[in-house]
């Protein structure tokens, strides 16, 4: 049988696209630069579906890609040109909520806001990527999503303690489970933030924890973002860790403001959203210090949010800064790297002196407590050759974020969009060890091919049958 | 067994390699405070040993990261962290001479009651360089606490009790060390009590950064420990949380030792210590299963790790007791820490596991190390 007609039997023929332009829906992610026609899109509705579509393109020998709400920004939900994409948006059931345990089991299409609603009031999810509101639980998951609030609480592997995942054989495999710490490899470690290339997960636990009893929120102004810099050296310094701390720089915020209304001096060099949440009693204590520590550093001015309402306005202007942008430049090209965070005057720096080089305006929005650094390069596509030269601009500013000891990308992913930097960053040995992991779960290669490597590399001969053990054969120990 | 003490990378790439032309096993060794764990396997033909490699590569104290040989021991790792009010928020224990290294540590997994808050091994490493069965030098990672770029092999490597490579170097990321730390403790002889105090602190907003409890002789205690600017207030919080439900409480500023003893609790020279992974549900049956054998228990009362020490008892008797409370504690995963050889020969350590797992865990292992070089037999599977 065909395989598109086999998709048909196993989702039913309604659940199976295959029409052109309903097809162009699924042909990019977030990330609009890279298109694809896939084959066909299932709309699959259970797990046991994704088992047997998984199964049927194994046999078929036809690559699939895993897809959520396809809010990512690497390209790593990009289908493959003729292969498949599993949609797992219709999964998007709470399958329970054991909050004695402080845990939730969720299909992957469930996004990542309602894991939060369905733990509350009491609990909340920690890791809270900008696109909270619409992207799954299944791609946070793959590309393992950070958020502003993961200095303190850390990112999705550190909160996930169990999947169920279907490998490219169709073979299903349950990685960790309720409890933490169990025997074995750490398989489900190494399988969050595989950007799909693994298997894809089928059902997800979560670790959830107490929403914090009190919330301080301040955002303090400084002529430059060096003041700014420091500031936040010197709280991380004293031994503060606050909830979330993001820095703005001058171009992002008249940006925002003017599309927020949020209040930010349009003078300002920069500023540092400082926000401390924990026990009353740490808070009120903390938050003297910080604001002490952000006088001493030259901070212009210092705006306390005095109530919720307020604090969802300072909120407001760093969450629109995205969007925002479209008010002072008609393109912009989002990059995500990394630096250690006392590297930040040298790394603005050289941005600053790409910018002038290649005339274009950069905003530099910063999750400044892990050093998560997001300029955006702006540009006018009406000129032609302007979006290969923006980026190559964006590709130069990762490569700086590399040499200052950082990373190509925090939070992104790497996808098809920063593959070919993968060698700034990773020794062709170390390329090599990755592609051992990828072989040991999927020989084929046809779960998500062609992302996160640099170059296309076959698994080769897998090794022969697994060699009895001495023990074994001295009937010691025998395998299970 | 031969041995080689390599002061380089380059020098413990070129023992791995020539080992694998030989087609000669290999296992890594720090202190050796750990090297019983496991399966009982035939001692492997070459010994890495990897205490000429216990430097300090890098200590970022601005950007709160570090890169450490693996041959470094965590104590004296420590000692350079507090000088900066720092530390590296992982807190096993350390065996004779507090000898236990980074590569140990990692190779194994192991942890102490700073995982409550901290999250485990896994959770703290970002980066780590390996050296493979055939000597390929690879890193993983970055140096940067963020960071998605490539496959996280460091999670891969920590706890795999060096089966597909050996650690050379961790890059850990670091916290700042509490200048105050203060404990409430809660008491009774009631599993069922402990586990519903130890459940009033963990849903609580107060923000513990460890959450132990204690079982010996029909009596325990759940220990919540608060460190930083309001350890104080949060303390006398959690105390009353704990009254609440029916337990004595008391209140300790001066705790180091209640917490030490929690720390080396989870080693024993006798007997046999079981390590089983929970919920915070389960915690009033573990303790019933333990009380019924005279058996003590301590661990994570929030994260849901236990280590059940069974009383010493002829080798027979002690396997025996070990099927025991894995048939009463089915759902529990189990893993045999410490214990005699002769009962460690005698049952499975791992426990068993299923079988689409141990299916996709050979495959792993085939791929970095085709040829069954690295400390062979000792894992879970056989691998």
């Amino acid at each position: 049988m065909d395989l598109v007609d086999e998709l048909k039997t196993i989702c039913s023929p309604e659940r199976v696209v295959t029409r052109r332009h309903a097809l162009q829906t699924y042909e990019s992610d977030g990330l609009l630069q890279y298109r694809a026609l896939p084959r066909a899109v299932a709309l699959v509705d259970s797990a046991e579906e994704v088992r047997r579509v998984v199964r049927a393109c194994y046999e078929a020998g036809v690559p699939w890609v895993a897809r959520g709400s396809g809010t990512g920004l690497s390209g790593g939900a990009l289908p493959v040109e003729e292969g498949i994409v599993i949609a797992l948006s219709r999964l998007r059931k709470i399958l329970e909520v054991d909050l004695d345990n402080q845990r939730i089991v969720v299909e992957p299409g469930v996004t990542n806001v309602d894991v939060s609603a369905a733990v509350g009031p009491g609990h909340f999810y920690p890791p809270d990527p900008s696109s909270q509101i619409v992207c799954s639980i299944g791609g946070n998951i793959a590309e393992n999503s950070g958020g502003a609030h993961c200095f303190k609480y850390g990112f999705t592997t550190n909160y996930v303690t169990g999947l169920e995942v279907v490998l490219s054989d169709g073979d299903v495999v349950t990685l960790g489970g309720k409890e933490v710490d169990r025997p074995g490899y750490d398989l489900l470690g190494a399988f969050v933030g595989s950007e799909g290339t693994l298997g894809v997960a089928t059902k997800i636990t979560l670790r959830v924890v107490p929403v914090p009893e009190a919330t301080r929120t301040l955002v303090a102004y400084y002529q430059t973002t060096d003041a700014a810099g420091q500031t936040v050296s010197d709280i991380v310094s004293e031994g503060i860790v606050p909830g979330a701390i993001e820095m703005m720089d001058n171009l992002t915020i008249r940006a925002t403001d003017e599309a927020t209304h949020a209040g930010y001096p349009l003078d300002a060099g920069a500023a540092l959203i400082v926000e401390l949440d924990g026990p009353e009693s740490e808070c009120a204590a903390l938050f003297e210090q910080v604001e002490a520590i952000c006088m001493r550093n030259g901070a212009t001015g210092i705006r306390v949010a005095k109530d919720e309402a307020e604090r969802a306005l300072i909120w407001k202007a760093r969450k629109a800064a995205f969007a925002a942008m479209g008010r002072i430049s008609r393109n912009y090209y989002v990059q995500d790297g990394v630096i250690p965070r006392t590297k930040l005057p040298e790394v603005l720096r050289r941005i600053d002196d790409l910018s002038r080089e290649y005339g274009m305006k950069v905003a530099n929005v910063f999750h400044a407590g892990d050093g998560n650094l997001h300029p955006l390069v702006c540009y006018d596509d009406a000129q032609p050759g302007q979006a290969e030269k923006a980026e190559e601009f964006a590709g130069l500013i990762v490569q700086a974020c590399v040499d200052a000891g950082g990373s190509l990308t925090g939070e992104h992913g790497i996808g098809v969009d920063k593959k070919r930097y993968m060698p700034d960053m990773f020794s062709e040995a170390d390329l090599a060890t990755f592609q051992r992991l990828r072989c040991a779960f999927d020989a084929a290669q046809l779960a998500n091919p062609g992302k996160v490597m640099p170059t296309p590399r076959l698994c080769g001969e897998v090794p022969g049958p697994y060699r009895q053990h001495p023990l074994e054969r001295a009937g010691v120990a025998e395998r299970f | 067994m031969s041995g080689h003490r390599p002061a380089t990378l380059e020098e413990a790439s070129e023992a791995l390699r020539s080992a694998s032309v030989e087609g000669a096993s290999v296992r890594a060794f720090g202190a050796g405070t750990k090297i019983d764990w496991g399966r009982v396997a035939p001692d492997p033909d070459v010994e890495i040993r990897t205490d000429r490699l216990n430097r300090v590569v890098e200590y970022n104290h601005a950007d709160m990261t570090a890169v450490l040989e693996a041959g470094l021991r965590l104590a004296a790792a420590q000692e350079m962290f507090a000088e900066r009010g720092q530390m590296l928020a992982l807190d096993p224990p350390l065996g004779d001479g507090l000898g236990a290294t980074i590569g140990g540590i990692f190779s194994t997994a192991d942890s102490g009651p700073l995982r409550h808050r901290y999250g485990a091994a896994r959770d703290l490493v970002v980066g780590m360089t390996v050296v493979l069965a055939d000597g390929t030098i690879a890193r993983a990672g970055g140096k940067v606490i963020k960071n998605v770029a490539g496959y996280d092999l460091a999670k891969l490597f920590t706890g795999s009790f060096g089966t597909l490579g050996v650690i050379a170097e961790v890059v850990v990321r670091l916290h700042p060390l509490p200048a105050t730390r203060v404990t409430a403790r809660g008491s009774s002889d009631d599993p069922t009590a402990l586990e519903r105090g130890a459940m009033a602190v963990s849903h609580a907003t107060l923000q513990a950064e460890s959450l132990d409890v204690a079982w010996q002789d029909g009596r325990g205690s759940i220990l919540a420990r608060f460190a930083g600017a309001a350890a104080d207030v949060q303390a006398q919080a959690a105390a009353r949380l704990l009254a609440e439900t029916a337990l004595e409480t008391s209140v300790a500023e001066d705790d180091e030792s209640l917490w030490a003893d929690q720390r080396d609790g989870q080693r024993s020279a006798d007997g046999a210590t079981l390590r089983l992974s929970g919920l915070q549900r389960d915690l009033a049956r573990v303790l019933s299963a333990a009380d019924r054998r005279r058996a003590r228990v301590l661990g994570r009362a929030g994260a849901g790790a236990f280590w059940m020490k069974l009383p010493d008892a002829p080798e027979e008797e002690l396997v025996q007791a070990v099927d025991d409370v894995r048939a009463e504690l089915r759902d529990l995963p189990c893993v045999v820490r410490d214990a005699p050889r002769a009962v460690r020969e005698k049952i499975d350590v791992w426990g068993e596991q299923p079988e689409a797992l141990v299916r996709l865990s050979r495959k792993v292992k085939q791929h970095f190390d085709p040829d069954g070089l690295l400390n062979p037999g000792v894992f879970v599977g056989g691998i």
